[in-house]
C-alpha cells in the first residue's frame, strides 16, 4: 500500500481524545511560547541580528556558555554514574539519606544555591580559602560557573542512570564472570552499553539546564563582558532596555545551538539502542 | 446526613463565611501599592506604618501600603507591563522617564511635587576596609593597580549609574572638561572591577560577606547602614573630594490611580515624604533629608561635607546621558569592548 497513514492501528482505545489534548497541550504550553520567540525575532531586520549575533562579547558569551555547560554535563556524566552506581549496587548505612540528598539541587532555589557557593568559593570561603595561597581563584572565573553547573545538573543524571541499572539482570554479569572476563571488560562490554542510553538522556537533560541557567550562575560569575559573562545575562540586558526584539534574537540563537546539540546526542542514542537494544 | 458529614458541612460553611467576611472588611480598607528599588525596604517599612498613622488621623480610614522591591531595571519594567502600581519611588529619573514614555505617567510629573519630586537625596561614597590598608582617599585611587573596586552593573543596576557618572564628573573636573579622558578613566576603574553584580544589595554582599576586594563604590546610605551592622572599625567610609547628587524620584501612576480611584490616596502618601517627621525617618535611615532643618541634628552627623555636582549640570539629563553612557553600544560597553 503507497498510501502514508496517519495512524498506525491499534487497539488500544481513546486516541482521538488522548491525541487531540495532547496536541493542544503542547501547543499552548510549549510551541505558541517559542513561536513568540521567533516571531519577535523577526520584528529585526538581518543587518541588526546580524549585528547581534556576530558581535564579539556575544560569541564570547556564547562559548563561556555552551562550553561551560558541555563540560559541567561531562563531568556529571561520569560523577554521576558513579553515584548511580553506588546508590543501586551496595548497602549502607543511610544510604537512603544519601539517596535523599542528591535532589536537594532540584528543590533549592537557584538563588541560594548561587549565593552559597559564592560564599564559599571566593578567596576567603572555606573552598577557596584552599586554593588561594596558589594564585587559583574559582568564585568570578569560568571555573566558578562551571561549579555551579554541575551543582544543578549532577541530580538529572543520577535519576535517569540509577532506574536503569535497579532493573538490570545480575545474571548478564554473573555469565560474564563465569565466562571468564575480567572485570574491567565486563564493565566496558557488559554495564556501559546498555546504560549509554540513559547515561545520554542525563546528559541532555543537564546540559540543557545548564545553558538557560540564570539564578545560580550569576552569583559566582563575575559578569565581567567577554570574560565571565553568561548568554542568559545578555538576554537580562537587552530586556532591561526593553529591547524585547534583541533579547529574542539571543535567544533563538541559543535555542538553535541547544536543539542541534540535543539532536546529534538524540541520534548518538537512537544508534547507541539499535547497537545494544532496548533496556 | 451522618454526623461526620453534618459537621463537616458546617465548618465547610464557616469557613466560607469568615472568608467572605474577612474580604468584606478587606474592601472597607484603602489600598496601596508602592513599587521602589532594592535598598529602600527598611525605609519604605517604616515610612508605611507612619503614613497608615497619618492617614488614619486625617480620614478615619485604614490603609495597607504594599512595597515592592527589587533591582530597580526589572521593577521599572515590571510597572511598564501592568504592575499595578500606584507610586513609584525610584533612584532615577530615567526610570520614571521610560514609564512615561510607555504612556503611564503624565509629562511633567517632576513639577508635581517640591524639588523636582525629590523629596529626598543621597550621594556615592567609598566603602574601605578597617584602617583603610590600600590607603584610599579619592578616585583616582581607584584606578592604581592592584586594587580592587567593587561597583555593580551599571546596565542593571539604576542606582551604579550614579557610580559611573560621579567617576567620569571627578576626572572631567580634574582635566578642565576632557571627556576623552574622563572615558579612560572609568575603563581604567573597571579594569579593577573583578565582578559586576546586578545589583546594589549584590555588590555590598560581595564585599561585606564574601570579603571580596579593597573598596565598595557605594550609595552613602548603603555605606552607613554596614557600618552599623559590622560596627566600625571593620570598614570606614571614605568620601571622595567630588561626589554626585543622587536624585531619588517620585510620581503617582496616573493612569493605575485613574482606573483604581485612588489618586487622592497616592499624592497624600507622596505628600507626606515632605513632613518633618518624614524627612526624619529618611535621616534615620541614611538618606540625605530634602529639609535638613526639620531634621534632629543628631541625625545630620552622618552626613559630611562633600562638592556635590548633579547630572543636570555635568550631563545634561537623564534623557541625555541614559543612552549615551548606558544604552546598547554606548560609553560602558565601549570600554569593555576594547582589548
Amino acid at each position: 500500500m503507497a498510501r502514508i497513514r496517519f495512524r498506525q492501528p491499534s487497539i488500544l482505545p481513546g486516541f482521538g481524545l488522548t491525541f487531540g489534548f495532547t496536541i493542544f497541550y503542547l501547543s499552548l504550553i510549549v510551541l505558541i511560547p517559542i513561536l513568540g520567540l521567533f516571531v519577535k525575532t523577526f520584528e529585526l531586520d538581518w543587518a541588526s541580528f546580524e549585528r547581534i549575533v556576530t558581535g564579539p562579547r556575544f560569541l564570547a558569551a556564547l562559548r563561556l556558555s555552551f562550553g561551560a555547560s558541555l563540560l559541567a554535563a561531562l563531568f556529571n556524566v561520569v560523577i554521576g554514574t558513579l553515584i548511580a552506581w553506588v546508590l543501586v549496587r551496595y548497602r549502607f548505612f543511610a544510604r537512603r539519606f544519601v539517596d535523599a540528598i542528591i535532589d536537594l539541587p532540584f528543590a533549592l532555589p537557584t538563588a541560594v544555591a548561587g549565593i552559597a557557593l559564592t560564599s564559599l568559593y571566593v578567596p576567603q570561603g572555606w573552598f577557596g580559602r584552599l586554593f588561594a595561597p596558589y594564585g587559583i581563584t574559582i568564585a568570578y572565573t569560568p571555573v566558578g560557573i562551571w561549579i555551579a553547573l554541575v551543582f544543578i545538573g549532577l541530580p538529572f543524571v543520577v535519576r535517569t542512570v540509577q532506574p536503569v541499572l535497579e532493573d538490570f539482570n545480575r545474571e548478564v554479569e554473573e555469565a560474564a564472570a563465569t565466562l571468564g572476563a575480567p572485570r574491567r571488560t565486563t564493565i566496558a562490554r557488559v554495564i556501559l552499553p546498555p546504560l549509554l542510553p540513559a547515561i545520554l538522556t542525563g546528559f541532555s537533560l543537564s546540559f540543557a539546564r545548564a545553558v538557560g541557567e540564570y539564578g545560580s550562575v550569576i552569583f559566582i560569575a563575575g559578569n565581567i563582558p567577554r570574560q565571565t559573562e553568561i548568554l542568559p545575562l545578555l538576554i537580562v540586558f537587552r530586556l532591561e532596555e526593553r529591547e524585547y526584539a534583541a533579547a529574542a534574537a539571543i535567544a533563538t540563537v541559543m535555542l538553535l545551538v541547544s536543539f542541534l546539540i540535543l539532536l546529534a546526542v538524540n541520534l548518538i542514542q537512537t544508534w547507541s539502542t539499535r547497537r545494544f537494544g532496548h533496556v | 446526613m451522618s454526623n461526620r458529614a453534618k459537621a463537616f458541612l458546617f465548618s465547610t460553611v464557616l469557613a466560607a463565611g469568615v472568608q467572605f467576611g474577612g474580604l468584606g472588611f478587606a474592601f472597607a480598607q484603602d489600598t496601596l501599592n508602592n513599587v521602589s528599588y532594592d535598598p529602600t525596604r527598611e525605609l519604605y517599612r517604616e515610612y508605611s506604618e507612619h503614613f497608615a498613622k497619618v492617614w488614619k488621623e486625617k480620614t478615619g480610614k485604614d490603609v495597607v501600603v504594599s512595597n515592592s522591591h527589587g533591582g530597580s531595571g526589572a521593577q521599572v519594567r515590571a510597572v511598564v507591563e501592568g504592575l499595578p502600581a500606584d507610586v513609584v519611588t525610584f533612584p532615577l529619573e530615567g526610570d520614571i522617564l521610560a514609564i512615561e514614555k510607555a504612556g503611564l505617567i503624565d509629562a511633567g510629573w517632576q513639577a508635581e511635587f517640591p524639588a523636582a519630586s525629590s523629596p529626598y537625596t543621597s550621594t556615592i561614597v567609598f566603602l574601605v576596609r578597617g584602617g583603610n590598608p590600600k590607603g584610599i582617599k579619592d578616585w583616582n585611587d581607584l584606578v592604581k593597580e592592584g586594587v580592587q573596586v567593587i561597583t555593580p552593573n551599571p546596565k542593571t543596576s539604576g542606582g551604579a549609574r550614579w557610580n559611573y557618572l560621579a567617576a567620569w564628573a571627578y576626572e572631567l573636573e580634574q582635566t578642565g572638561g576632557d571627556q576623552e579622558k574622563a572615558k579612560e578613566f572609568v575603563a581604567a576603574l573597571y579594569r579593577n572591577v573583578p565582578v559586576l553584580d546586578t545589583g546594589a544589595r549584590g555588590s555590598t554582599n560581595t564585599f561585606v560577606q564574601n570579603k571580596v576586594g579593597d573598596v565598595l563604590i557605594a550609595w552613602e546610605n548603603e555605606a552607613l547602614l554596614s557600618l552599623k551592622e559590622f560596627g566600625a572599625g571593620e570598614y570606614e567610609i571614605v568620601v571622595p573630594s567630588l561626589s554626585i547628587l543622587a536624585e531619588v524620584k517620585v510620581a503617582i501612576v496616573d493612569k493605575n490611580v485613574d482606573a483604581k480611584g485612588t489618586r487622592e490616596l497616592a499624592k497624600a502618601f507622596l505628600d507626606e515624604l515632605y513632613s518633618a517627621e518624614s524627612q526624619k525617618i529618611f535621616a534615620r535611615n541614611f538618606y540625605r533629608p530634602l529639609y535638613p532643618d526639620r531634621v534632629d541634628p543628631a541625625d545630620l552627623k552622618s552626613f559630611p561635607e562633600v562638592k556635590l555636582i548633579t547630572i543636570g549640570d555635568v550631563f545634561g539629563g537623564w534623557e541625555k546621558a541614559q543612552p549615551e553612557h548606558f544604552g546598547d553600544g554606548g560609553v560602558f560597553d565601549q570600554i569593555y569592548s576594547k582589548d
